[in-house]
């Protein structure tokens, strides 16, 4: 039974009443949200392992699953993603600065590198498609056999580099899908004016997960692409 | 609400404040969530049984002669993925830890109680998905779904399960995601870390693990569908694939999921044992940094699955030496409770029957596990009833006592009726003879060769298969009789007031059944964790009906 | 979150910063330096994702010592299964019956 004096906080609506103060609330949803992204790391986790696992093994498959993949649009989705992160982070500054419009412009760039992203993606899956390099029964790598000859190819497992292209882009390409869906919201509601200097706790969160997705990308990029780029002697 | 209302009038609690079933469909109070729960892991409890006692008849004679080999394959996968993630993983976090964890830190709910009633209707869904998938057909490759059986010849409803515990998976995460940020952050004025009760660093720890493993095990599935729908070949051997990667993830969420099982319990067990000896419990610190040491270590040891599955020996071996390492906190915690009772005041009430019975078979699980990280040993015994009796022991003599002996204590709490004291102990002596029966002659079995999920065995292990049966029986009966005197005890049962086993804790400090808010008024804590030295002792632990 | 409101100069600062990583990334691939061409690339990729946790997710002007250790948890635990499925695949061959 404590003595002290009762404090009304003076709190906007947002205020979840089993929270004592907002300060407590947002405390609490920025750690859910790094929580959440652990997760998400050890749930992409699980197939960097498979990678790891096939690379060490495989790693002429490899090499030439990642070089019949085009550097230039792997590296101009990285360019996207990295643009996006920017528009992200400075979103959240228009949104701590209380720039409602700002924010809007920000949070709509973003959605539209979101989408340049998926665009190029779908670009590169249709090449693969073309190029028979989707697993399953259709699958047919004597193109990569024809230009590498001096090593020796093992269809078969090629057939696991491009498992792990699909999975590993696919995975990450519905994590964008969700994100461009979470930036939708968060563009409507800026719009609306929910947002404030004191409350902006969504765009913050919204942020940390797209940044997340970028990162993933960041490691995706290199261990897809640019495995064995060197010029062939 | 005025609760100050005439003499005559009801007193506003969590189970009177609203009726209907919207208020309790859409309800975001943890204590209506953790009664959802209660149901819905009891219906899933009673299923994984059916499927059990299905098991049981069809090993009462060598022959495989109640159902087909196919069918009793589907049995134990049923029976294993129906138990372990609709019941074991979620029981004490989905509903006593639901209950208790805002109440035990003095908060009055969950840091998310919105994303709280997502995890639970996750979870019904999930449960739904997996009722279709068995009235369909049912899985037959083992809980454990290994390729490339599951991915690639296995022709029953592997997909629609995998799907199934995916979605229970990010039930599971969701919770432990609510508890993690819900203890960092709400915890009352003067609840420090050390003053916690052990149910709470119990639970946190689950939560830990809960966290980080689930994920992998979600991937994994997800990769396993991906085989069978789209001809993906990551775990195919003809396209270079390694059925060893699948179990290695597999295992690496899987075996900290035992983790996941048991901790809770253990919590539970940190609450009983000092209550009813009236003591202070015997090395906080070690009990609390021993559930935080089972997390970490329990990602260390996954591969012991696997000795006998292909991987090198180097491996093998010092995964052997982890699972080792792995027993020692756990025996921390059993050397702090034991001494915990040493020059107590002990009282054989229900709750403490259950954490006695905790104790002791956990101890014996714990201790043949030993048997089984000792490769030479592991060689003999993998894959026999003495693996089936080591998981049961700790699973069912841990784990579901545990949570028994949880339902019982808080039981007050909860309803706000006391269970009539002699039916609980009853049960409770049932439940242990039914168990030691139905599981103790597993561990001769495999010792003596009998092998795991086959449907016929050889006429020389019939006697111990039989007295096997006979204990499942015995044991289902002590199942039966808690539901239904918990029910008896909602109408006809004594009413319990605050405090009525003299317990240290916060949620005592508020009324059975507490108010929706869970205090009139925030408490401050001044005061250590199990002050039994201040605490009076209840009036009567009483054995009365 | 902390609530000092850094300057946009910053943010400009580290996109250029990832921009010049990436163009670097892209053409250190295509030199031969053996087995020190994946070394050299995750290193890359690691201070790029580096800073964007530091930076744009602002983790080096939090107070929240909670937030690292949750990053520093996550990425161990990922070793944890990363490594020790290791000590399994390093010592035995695979694909090769």
């Amino acid at each position: 039974m404590s003595d002290s004096p009762v404090v009304v906080e003076q709190h906007g609506p947002e205020l979840r009443h089993h929270f004592v103060t907002a300060e407590q609330q947002r405390e609490a949803s920025s750690l859910g949200m790094w929580l959440f992204l652990a997760t998400e790391i050890m749930f992409f986790g699980g197939m960097f392992c498979a990678y790891l696992v096939y690379r060490l093994n495989y790693f002429n498959e490899f090499a030439a699953g990642s070089r019949s993949l085009s550097l230039k649009w792997g590296t101009i989705n990285t360019i996207v993603l990295i643009c996006s992160s920017l528009t992200v982070a400075l979103g959240v500054r228009a949104a701590q600065m209380g720039k409602r419009k700002l924010l809007v412009i920000l949070l709509l760039l973003t959605i539209v590198f979101g989408f340049a992203f998926l665009g190029i993606k779908g670009i590169e899956w249709y090449d693969k498609y073309k190029e028979h390099h989707i697993p399953g029964a259709s699958f047919n790598a004597d193109d990569l056999v024809h230009d590498y000859p001096q090593i020796h190819i093992d269809q078969a497992h090629e057939q696991i580099y491009f498992s792990l292209y699909f999975a590993m882009t696919g995975l990450h390409a519905l994590h964008m899908i969700i994100g461009v869906g979470i930036f939708v919201f968060l563009t409507y509601y800026s719009w609306k004016g929910l947002y404030t200097p004191e409350y902006h706790t969504p765009i913050e969160i919204g942020g940390l997960y797209w940044h997340f997705v970028d990162i993933i990308w960041i490691y995706l990029y290199p261990l897809l692409y640019l495995i064995d780029r060197k010029p062939l002697g | 609400m005025a609760t100050a209302a005439a003499i005559t009038a009801e007193r506003e609690h969590y189970l009177n404040k609203e009726y209907g079933i919207r208020s309790w469909l859409l309800t975001t109070d943890h204590k209506r969530i953790a009664l959802l729960y209660l149901m819905s892991i009891t219906f899933f409890f009673f299923v994984g049984g059916f499927f059990a006692l299905l098991i049981r008849l069809e090993l009462l004679t060598p022959a495989g002669d109640l159902v087909q080999a196919d069918t009793y394959n589907k049995l134990f996968t049923m029976h294993g993925m129906v138990m372990v993630f609709f019941f074991l993983i979620p029981s004490i976090p989905a509903v006593l830890g639901n209950f208790l964890v805002p109440m035990m830190i003095g908060a009055k709910d969950l840091a998310f109680p919105r994303i709280n009633l997502l995890s639970w209707y996750l979870y019904i869904i999930a449960g739904i998905m997996m009722l279709h998938c068995i009235v369909t057909g049912g899985a037959d490759t083992g809980w454990t779904f290994y390729t490339p059986f599951s991915t690639a010849f296995a022709n029953t409803k592997v997909i629609e399960a995998g799907l199934s515990i995916f979605v229970a998976g990010f039930s599971s995460i969701l919770t432990g995601l609510n508890f993690v940020v819900t203890i960092h952050r709400m915890r009352a004025p003067g609840m420090t870390w050390s003053r916690l009760p052990l149910f709470i660093w119990a639970h946190y720890a689950t939560s830990i693990i809960q966290l980080l493993g689930t994920p992998v095990l979600a991937i994994t599935l997800v990769l396993v569908v991906f085989e069978r729908l789209f001809g993906l070949g990551i775990f195919d051997p003809t396209r270079g694939g390694d059925p060893l990667l699948f179990q290695h993830l597999f295992w690496f969420y899987s075996h900290p999921a035992v983790y996941i099982m048991i901790l809770p319990s253990m919590g539970v067990v940190a609450e009983i044992v000092p209550c009813f000896s009236r003591k202070r419990i015997f090395g906080y610190k070690a009990v609390a940094l021993s559930s935080i040491a089972i997390a970490v270590f329990g990602f260390l040891v996954w591969a012991h699955h696997m000795f006998v599955a292909g991987i090198s020996l180097y491996s093998a071996m010092i995964f052997s030496i982890l699972s080792y390492l792995v027993a020692v906190p756990s025996a921390i915690k059993v050397f702090n409770w034991t001494a915990t009772m040493y020059k107590g005041s002990i009282s054989f009430s229900t709750p403490m029957l259950y954490a006695f019975g905790f104790i002791g078979l956990f101890t014996m699980g714990g201790l043949t596990g030993l048997f089984l990280a000792a490769l030479g040993i592991d060689v003999h015994v993998t894959d026999t009833y003495f693996v089936v009796a080591h998981f049961h022991y700790i699973m069912v003599g841990g784990a579901v006592m545990g949570y028994l002996g949880g339902m019982h204590f808080w039981w007050p709490k909860i309803s706000g009726r006391m269970y009539p004291e002699a039916w609980g102990r009853l049960a409770a002596l049932i439940v242990f003879l039914g168990f030691n029966l139905t599981f103790f002659p597993q561990f001769i079995l495999g010792y003596l060769g009998m092998p795991r999920r086959y449907w016929q065995y050889p006429a020389e292990f019939q006697v111990l298969n039989v007295m096997s049966t006979a204990g499942s029986t015995i044991l289902a009966v002590g199942y039966v009789l808690p539901m239904v005197y918990f029910l008896w005890s909602m109408r006809y049962g004594k009413i319990a007031d605050e405090n009525p086993w003299g317990a240290a804790g916060l949620e005592w400090k508020t009324a059975s059944p507490p108010p929706t808010f869970n205090f009139e008024e925030i408490p401050e804590v001044t005061w250590e964790a199990y002050n039994y030295d201040e605490i009076p002792e209840p009036v009567e632990v009483s054995l009365e009906r | 979150m902390s609530e000092h409101i850094l300057s946009s100069k910053m943010y400009y600062g580290i996109w250029i910063a990832l921009m010049i990583l990436t163009v670097v990334t892209a053409a250190v691939s295509t030199i031969d330096l053996g087995p020190f061409n994946t070394v050299v690339a995750l290193l890359i990729a690691s201070s790029k994702a580096l800073l964007v946790i530091l930076f744009f997710m602002h983790v080096k002007y939090t107070s929240e010592k909670l937030t690292k250790m949750v990053i520093i948890s996550s990425i161990f635990w990922l070793l944890i299964l990363l490594f020790l499925s290791l000590s399994d695949y390093s010592t035995r061959h695979l694909g090769h019956a």
